[in-house]
């Protein structure tokens, strides 16, 4: 298929899976209105959810999840090793999600809390993807946005930039009318977490709990004084940076 | 310009049949924000019953009905190695009701930047066009700073103006649309009784400002205040999140970007309303931004704001409204900024020399 120049050969395109519930696997098979057309651009080696080819040849290596187990380093590293691309895919591979919560216990406790007397093999901490193999793109969220990826996948067969929104969330909340979670007295990580996703959480009154990770060159220091300032509550504030665990740099900074 | 005057009842039904047979925008409730205020936007309304009269203001402004958040400008077709371009002006008949004089001057500031320069957007005036708009005075908020920019009376840009007048409302009438319109509603011409109650409630509107803005001579200011330090100490505060901009009835800058279906068989080229505020606003092709500091892309706001157009068209764009003061959870807002920034020169205490005497 030759294409304004470009020769978009089909992208051979693997994806894998982690410690995660597989949930931004699935919504790659989701919306319908464009899954053809998406697919056509595709040539899917391995992709359990969508089909039974079992190869190892990926130009794209999209990989979802988090690591938790030594096993997990080696599968991952082997991945790494034949993709040409690779891609951590959804909040749990870009920063370790909300497996990450464990990190805050003790590795007994939880493995009792969870599986009670069973022995299970897992590591102390659930690690997002960058601390063991070099990644080439990040796509966050919980989930993905299946339109944002599709964008990308476009950009890479169409050779355009590959970029994600530097901004802030509140520019699309502001863009839907919504009324501010902040003036409702919530403590909301909009100002500071990556856009991209169209405010979907305020926008139902649910506060941004940052899935997408910080924006570009956030002002911590503001965010903080502001949750003071409305007579919120820090604590909960941490609790929330803590969710998804794509803020740890700013939570060690502050000690 | 007609004037006549109308019951509130009367106004209602003819509100009620306009909004019935058009689709309409205008201030409803749509929270109770956190100490029991209740909380207005703009939206899709189909009935008077729907509609707020009795507002205070809208967090947002209705800037984005006629210039919307994200536009198509172009789309494009690729088909046997070549492409086809479709452009579309067109744009349906609207109706925005209840704007404030504040906001109707936004609009008509707009107006001046869209339509007015060398190069007018078409796309622009197929809505304006197609825009009828109402609109209603009220009582500035203890925030509102609009007389401070002389922008709490308006004169033109709407079709029909009410002012509220105590039992009845005050219509100026400025479109023939708007007077064949109210043809079929029991109005009156305005009585020497309804003149005065219009001049008294101009009256009561003008007096009841809180709020001051001094404004003379700013643009000088800025020349002046161009490396002042408190640009720095603001911009310390900006979150950089760009709501300001969102909910601005003037802020117009946006970002251009072209999207291809993901059937690669066509693309769309879209115009998105953008932020002067936002990390890249000023980064170029390789990555240079040529405004990384928080402090400079503040700064840049103001200027635009209450200096560039002052300079060149001689009026400042902001109206008034307060509403980025009011959105900002920063707590960045006109009056203090400018204040601060009139404060450091003309409390100065280095650069200050005896007049020369009288001879």
């Amino acid at each position: 298929m030759n294409h304004l120049g470009f020769d978009t050969e089909k992208l051979k395109i693997g994806s894998f899976d982690f410690t995660c519930c597989e949930g931004c696997q699935l919504q790659l098979a989701n919306h319908e209105s464009t899954l053809p057309e998406f697919l056509a651009l595709l040539d899917i080696r391995n992709f359990r959810e969508i089909s039974s080819e079992r190869l190892d040849d990926s130009d794209i290596a999209l990989v979802e999840g988090s690591i938790t187990r030594s096993d997990e380093v080696e599968r991952l590293k082997a991945i790494r090793a034949q993709a040409k691309v690779l891609v951590a895919y959804g909040t749990c591979a870009c920063f370790g999600g909300m497996n990450a919560q464990k990190n805050k216990f003790p590795k007994e406790e939880c493995i009792r809390t969870v599986y009670g007397d069973k022995q299970i093999d897992t590591m102390p901490e659930a690690h997002k993807i960058s601390d063991f193999v070099q990644v080439d793109y990040s796509i966050p969220g919980c989930p993905v946005s299946k339109e944002e990826v599709e964008r990308i996948v476009v950009s890479i067969a169409t050779r355009s930039p590959i970029a994600l929104p530097k901004y802030p969330v509140c520019v699309e909340c502001k863009q839907r009318l919504n009324t501010c979670l902040f003036d409702l007295g919530e403590v909301c990580l909009g100002p500071i977490s990556r856009a991209g996703c169209d405010a979907v959480c305020p926008s139902g009154k649910t506060v941004c709990l940052g899935c997408r990770g910080p924006a570009d060159d956030i002002n911590y220091a503001s965010f903080t004084e502001l949750v003071r300032d409305k007579g919120l509550s820090t604590e909960e504030m941490r609790e929330k940076l803590a969710f998804y665990n794509g803020f740890t740099e700013y939570l060690n900074h502050e000690g | 310009m007609i004037y006549k005057v109308i019951s509130k009842n009367e106004f209602r039904a003819f509100v009620d049949a306009l909004v019935r047979a058009n689709t309409s925008y205008g201030p409803r409730q749509v929270d109770t924000g956190r100490n029991g205020e209740p909380v207005y936007q703009f939206m899709p309304v189909s009935s008077a019953s729907e509609i707020a009269f009795d507002y205070t203001v809208t967090t947002s402004s209705a800037k984005h009905l006629i210039m919307p958040f994200r536009e198509e400008l172009s789309k494009f077709r690729f088909r046997d190695g070549d492409w086809d371009q479709e452009v579309r002006y067109d744009a349906p008949p609207i109706v925005l009701f209840g704007l404030r004089p504040c906001d109707i001057n936004a609009i008509n500031i707009l107006d001046e930047v869209m339509l007015n320069g060398p190069y007018p957007s078409p796309y622009y005036l197929a809505r304006r066009k197609n825009t009828f708009i109402v609109g209603m005075d009220h009582l500035p908020l203890p925030d509102c700073f609009c007389r401070s920019m002389n922008r709490h009376t308006v004169s033109r840009g709407f079709n029909l103006f009410a002012s509220d007048i105590g039992e009845s409302y005050f219509l100026s009438i400025n479109s023939s649309k708007a007077y064949n319109f109210l043809k079929e509603f029991e109005t009156t011409e305005p009585t020497e009784e309804d003149d005065c109650k219009l001049i008294e409630r101009r009256k009561l509107i003008k007096q009841s400002f809180k709020t001051n803005v001094e404004v003379t001579g700013l643009p000088m200011f800025l020349d002046l205040e161009f490396d002042s330090p408190i640009w720095e100490k603001w911009g310390n505060k900006c979150l950089n999140c760009g709501s300001c901009a969102m909910v601005c009835p003037t802020c117009y800058c946006y970002n251009v970007e072209e999207r291809v279906a993901t059937g690669l068989e066509s693309s769309s080229r879209q115009r998105r309303l953008y932020s002067c505020n936002l990390i890249d606003f000023a980064e170029v092709s390789g990555g240079h931004n040529f405004r990384p500091k928080n402090g400079d892309r503040l700064k840049y706001r103001y200027y635009h704001h209450y200096r560039g157009f002052a300079i060149n068209d001689n009026q400042q764009i902001c109206v008034g409204c307060n509403r980025c003061g009011r959105t900002c959870l920063a707590s960045i807002n006109p009056k203090e900024v400018i204040n601060d920034l009139r404060l450091e020169k003309e409390s100065c205490m280095t650069c200050v020399s005896p007049s020369p005497q009288r001879s």
